[in-house]
């Protein structure tokens, strides 16, 4: 069994999916990457699918020994890292041999980063997810964060992959991270415990990131938004999704990756998941303000987002030919299929 | 939007909230289970889950394969289609407990509050069948509702740094079981021996919306030789 080992174990590093889809209505949360974008990207780079197990970091990266010769990417936030010692470029796959040491360090912006190995990483399954979810202790490794000497299984490593060279993402795939984002957001279900001045207040105030932020939620402090008369912050319990804004008694809470299934507080707002990496990447102390978008054109984005993301796989996967075009064209009477492979 | 007396809410850009009533009632849960039912038999398009909870259903879908105002075309004859009348009764769970003692530490102060002995507060719990309105909290988590004012109690001052999975408490007019260990302030009044949840079983949760429970009395010695069996599992 190949392997990587946890030199050190960084401050909360953990296995990551796509999440466990599908048990909502029994209370489990999906869990799974917070920055679904860089994850995605990073398996991609990697030749995975965009969902396939990968190790998420925080605000401090680990540093990993892998004993199998390996192909890897490192995206998300700018945690320094190296390979053997040697600087090593986000958003770029890189070869490394059996016995490589990949180290992650503080986060120059943003708090999450994600290493992927082609193959994917193991660590335990529950209910069709390896995403570790600490709360219920499932998932990854045991259910918790990495620790000094743990180790992971590498699934189905690979030792090189083809066009190494178109393994690198363009700048303009990468989401405008920022410490002081504007996150759209389209209405929530309690829209109308808020009247004007409520809604003045949320997307006319700057927010700032509080320290009690982590998967669970995104907790903001900034200025007071009211409830509309004879509304409070109380309603019957519903369904929560990622990227809700909740407002129990004020001030807003982003719900984040691990967010429970249900809440109890009015939802205004949910932040887009075209956004949701940008508040995914927040730290204690950035800032932050809301922009109303309607859902049609917020479904358009991420559509658009996931299309050049899915454009830029096909390259990479396919190498140089850029556009495969079949024409039909006549000579001399007779009919010849021709077909122009475009190259970039 | 409001479709005959149905709202159609965004709950973000990937799910739906189908809101069927504003309070907490039988019918209205009823009327959410049979929604969420026919909808995950239609098989629509895109749809990834659906959520129930006490007066409305999200139904969370992938926007790569529809859009909203496709699945809300799609998701109309539907609800049209649940109508109000009856609908029928979910399966009946029957969940043991052993009542008391180091299980369910609050008993007595439960019993005190009330005015009610030990056995008549007992007796009080095991009586009704109550609706699993909906899971939500903790993995497996329950809301039930039904439960008689009678034996009712404020929550724990002092939430207790850990509640053992299976732990019966009463909090206000509600009673719950804790699936799995947890902190929390709800007074312990027995604890079950069934593991709620387990996730290397192949139904990791046993319970689900839209079931019914009811709770009976059980002694020690049925207590561990159930406990073994749960474990063997």
């Amino acid at each position: 069994m190949s392997k990587i080992s946890f030199i050190q174990a960084g401050l909360f590093t953990t296995v990551q999916d796509g999440g466990r889809r599908g048990y909502q209505s029994l209370g489990m949360p999906t869990a799974g990457a917070m920055d679904t974008y860089a994850f995605s990207l990073a398996n991609a780079l990697v030749g995975n699918d965009i969902n396939q197990s990968a190790i998420e970091a925080t605000l401090l990266g680990p540093t990993i020994e892998i004993d199998t010769d390996c192909v890897f990417a490192v995206t998300g936030a700018d945690m320094g890292a190296t390979l053997n010692g040697q600087s090593i470029a986000l958003n770029r796959a890189y070869a490394a041999k059996a016995g490589s040491v990949i180290a992650l360090g503080p986060a120059k912006w943003g708090s999450r980063g994600y290493i992927a190995f082609a193959g994917g990483v193991g660590g335990s399954m529950v209910m069709g997810s390896r995403a570790t979810y600490t709360k219920a202790a499932i998932g990854g490794i045991d259910g918790r964060k990495a620790k000094n000497g743990d180790t992971v299984e590498l699934l189905c490593p690979k030792a090189e992959l083809r066009n190494m060279a178109l393994r690198h993402a363009p700048s303009g795939l990468i989401p405008p991270y920022s410490a002081a984002p504007t996150l759209r957001v389209t209405p929530g279900p309690q829209s109308d415990y808020f009247d004007k001045a409520g809604f003045d207040a949320l997307f006319g105030a700057e927010y700032t990131v509080t320290a009690e932020t982590d998967r669970m939620g995104c907790r903001l402090s900034g200025a007071n938004v009211p409830f509309a008369e004879g509304k409070n912050g109380n309603i019957v319990s519903d369904a929560v999704a990622f990227g809700s804004v909740q407002i129990p008694s004020g001030q807003p809470i982003i719900m984040m990756a691990d967010h429970q299934t249900t809440g109890g507080y009015a939802k205004p707002c949910c932040v887009i998941s075209a956004d949701l990496p940008l508040a995914a990447q927040l730290r204690a102390g950035d800032r932050v303000r809301f922009a109303p978008v309607e859902i049609n054109e917020a479904q358009a984005i991420y559509r658009r987002h996931m299309a050049e993301l899915n454009e830029f796989i096909r390259i990479i996967e396919h190498g140089f030919i850029y556009r495969h075009r079949p024409y039909y064209t006549q000579l001399n009477g007779r009919g010849f299929a021709v077909t122009v492979d475009e190259i970039v | 939007m409001e479709h005959n007396g149905v709202r159609i809410l965004s709950l973000s850009d990937s799910a739906l909230c189908i809101e069927l009533g504003q309070g907490i009632d039988r019918e209205t849960n009823a009327r959410v289970h049979a929604l969420c039912r026919a909808i995950n038999a239609a098989g629509i398009a895109g749809v990834a889950e659906t959520v129930p909870t006490y007066r409305s259903l999200a139904v969370h879908y992938d926007m790569l394969k529809t859009g909203q105002d496709e699945l809300i075309s799609a998701l109309l004859p539907i609800i049209d289609g649940i109508g109000s009348g009856e609908h029928a009764e979910g399966e009946l769970i029957r969940i043991p407990v052993l009542y008391g003692g180091e299980w369910g530490a609050d008993i007595e102060t439960v019993a005190k509050l009330n005015s009610l002995s030990v056995d008549e507060v007992i007796a009080i719990h095991t009586a009704p069948e109550y609706p699993v309105y909906m899971l939500g909290f903790l993995p497996g988590f329950c809301y039930l509702g039904g439960m008689d004012a009678r034996i009712a109690a404020p929550r724990l001052k002092t939430p207790r740094v850990r509640i053992e999975p299976g732990s019966v408490g009463i909090a206000g007019e509600q009673t719950g079981i804790y699936p799995i260990a947890s902190p929390g302030g709800w007074q312990l009044i027995g604890r079950t021996p069934l593991s709620l949840y387990s996730p290397a079983r192949e139904k990791p949760i046993l319970l689900e919306a839209g079931m019914r429970i009811k709770f009976y009395s059980i002694n020690r010695a049925e207590y561990e030789r159930i406990r073994a069996g749960e474990e063997a599992e």
